[in-house]
């Protein structure tokens, strides 16, 4: 039985396959020129309020490989809880950001504000957090996640409240290396894998 | 009537994360479940682009290599179709990105090494925003089919990569679209990881007869659909949203 009778279904996803570069990031791709520039080099412009951060990390496999060939998109509220298009939003904040791990050494680097937190809809605060999308060569269907940080109050959320396994929860904290500085490896299976998210 | 949280994905019509005849997909998708939850703004909401930021041949991609100067080697296509969600309402101004392979199947990426040679004249992607009816159209050369490191023997169907945004974070879809009459399709276990052949025709362009050109192109037909929202009347709707 159809349980949704008068909906279309969705497209399918199919993977992003190893060239994703081209279409999303050309110049990574070696591929410059056809745009002024790539899309989503920066969430934030001049000007942004709040405190500015650096996360980095690696997107690894099952046997601990980091993968060279992942893009991840970063969309993020700016430091007042408020995404673009709200009233009131930072304007110097677009929030969304596309980053790759490195051709060579895997490595990805996501410098933004530190994001405020967002109220959900039945009132809740949400602890600060940063969405993010992970598609890749082998991963069918792009694969969600959130950033949250090691030096917020992340006792109250309503997400993180929600993993059963408590030491799973570590899987989606950011863990402060420096000064304004955080590491967020993302384990996509085995020992330690990624909270992924279905919402 | 206000918005509500997206709908859930229906997870029956997109493939497992775990596909071994895709064998990359082995080492790469999750064991555990997914954590699932009702949407929140930080999935609801989304980047918004402008039409200022496109260029006049960005959804051109036999003359957007050379910025007009010269033609890409291969049939021309035209391929086109309407962004929409789920209650069929069309999706206006959403960014559609698309990249290919050429028409000898290579692919200008630091990456790839198949020995087709590279079209001096061909680049590979474009990009176009959709109107108010949620329609977008390309231009394009036919991809060729090519090989590519998984079982011996496996060739990619011609396919267009295709990477649609929506109004929120959580309609994000990356996909890509076959050409209707291919006999690779079904040879394909990135295709077949579309477990129902319903759904994998969905992928499938369509040739478009009407819409193609006498003398100049064929089109082809491609429509897509991406989660929708739960329309309500009873929605409590928080402050700043
Ligand atoms: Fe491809």
């Amino acid at each position: 039985m159809n349980p949704y009778p008068d909906m279309l279904s969705e497209t399918p996803s199919q993977t992003a396959g190893p060239y994703i570069h081209i279409g999303c990031i050309p110049s990574f791709a070696g591929l410059p020129g056809i745009y002024p520039e790539d899309l989503g080099q920066s969430p934030i412009s001049d000007g942004a309020k709040g405190q500015v951060i650096t996360v980095t990390g690696s997107v690894l496999d099952s046997t601990g490989w980091a993968s060279r060939d992942a893009m991840i998109e970063s969309w993020q509220a700016d430091s007042a809880g408020l995404f673009p298009g709200h009233k009131g939003a930072d304007p110097n904040v677009s929030g969304f950001c596309r980053f790759a791990t490195d051709k060579d050494n895997g490595e990805f680097l996501l410098k933004t504000v530190k994001p405020g937190a967002v109220t959900d809809r039945s009132g809740l605060k949400m602890a600060p957090h940063i969405s993010l999308w992970i598609v890749a060569r082998g991963i069918n269907t792009g694969l969600s996640t959130r950033i949250y940080f090691e030096d917020e109050d992340n006792s109250a959320d309503p997400l993180l409240s929600r993993i059963e396994q408590r030491p799973r929860i570590d899987t989606l904290i950011a863990k402060r290396t420096g000064d304004s500085v955080y590491r967020f490896d993302i384990r996509l299976k085995g020992e330690g894998e990624t909270v992924f998210l279905d919402l | 009537m206000s918005e509500g949280a997206l709908l859930p994905r229906q997870w029956d019509v997109h493939p497992p994360a775990y596909w071994p005849d895709y064998k990359t997909t082995v080492a790469r998708s999750p064991s555990l479940p997914l954590l699932s939850m009702e949407s929140t703004p930080s999935e609801e909401t989304g980047p918004r682009f402008g039409h200022t930021m496109l260029g006049p041949l960005d959804n051109n991609l036999i003359l957007n290599y050379t910025k007009g100067e010269a033609s890409a080697i291969g049939e021309r296509i035209r391929v086109h179709g309407k962004v929409m969600d789920e209650n069929g309402r069309p999706i206006p101004q959403t960014l559609v990105e698309i990249w290919q392979a050429n028409a000898g199947g290579r692919y200008r990426h630091i990456k790839d090494t198949y020995f087709a040679p590279l079209d001096p004249n061909f680049g590979g992607c474009g990009r176009t925003i959709t109107g108010d009816d949620g329609s977008y159209e390309f231009m394009t050369v036919r991809p060729g089919a090519y090989p590519w490191p998984n079982r011996a023997n496996d060739w990619r169907p011609m396919h267009i990569h295709f990477s649609v945004f929506g109004h929120s974070f959580g309609q994000r879809l990356i996909t890509q679209m076959y050409f209707q009459g291919d006999p690779l399709i079904e040879l394909c276990p990135i295709a077949a990881s579309v477990r129902d052949k319903t759904h994998l025709d969905r992928l499938v362009g369509a040739l478009d007869l009407k819409n193609s050109r006498g003398m100049d192109y064929l089109a082809y037909r491609f429509d897509i659909v991406l989660r929708g929202r739960r329309q309500t009347m009873f929605e409590n709707k928080t402050e700043g949203m």
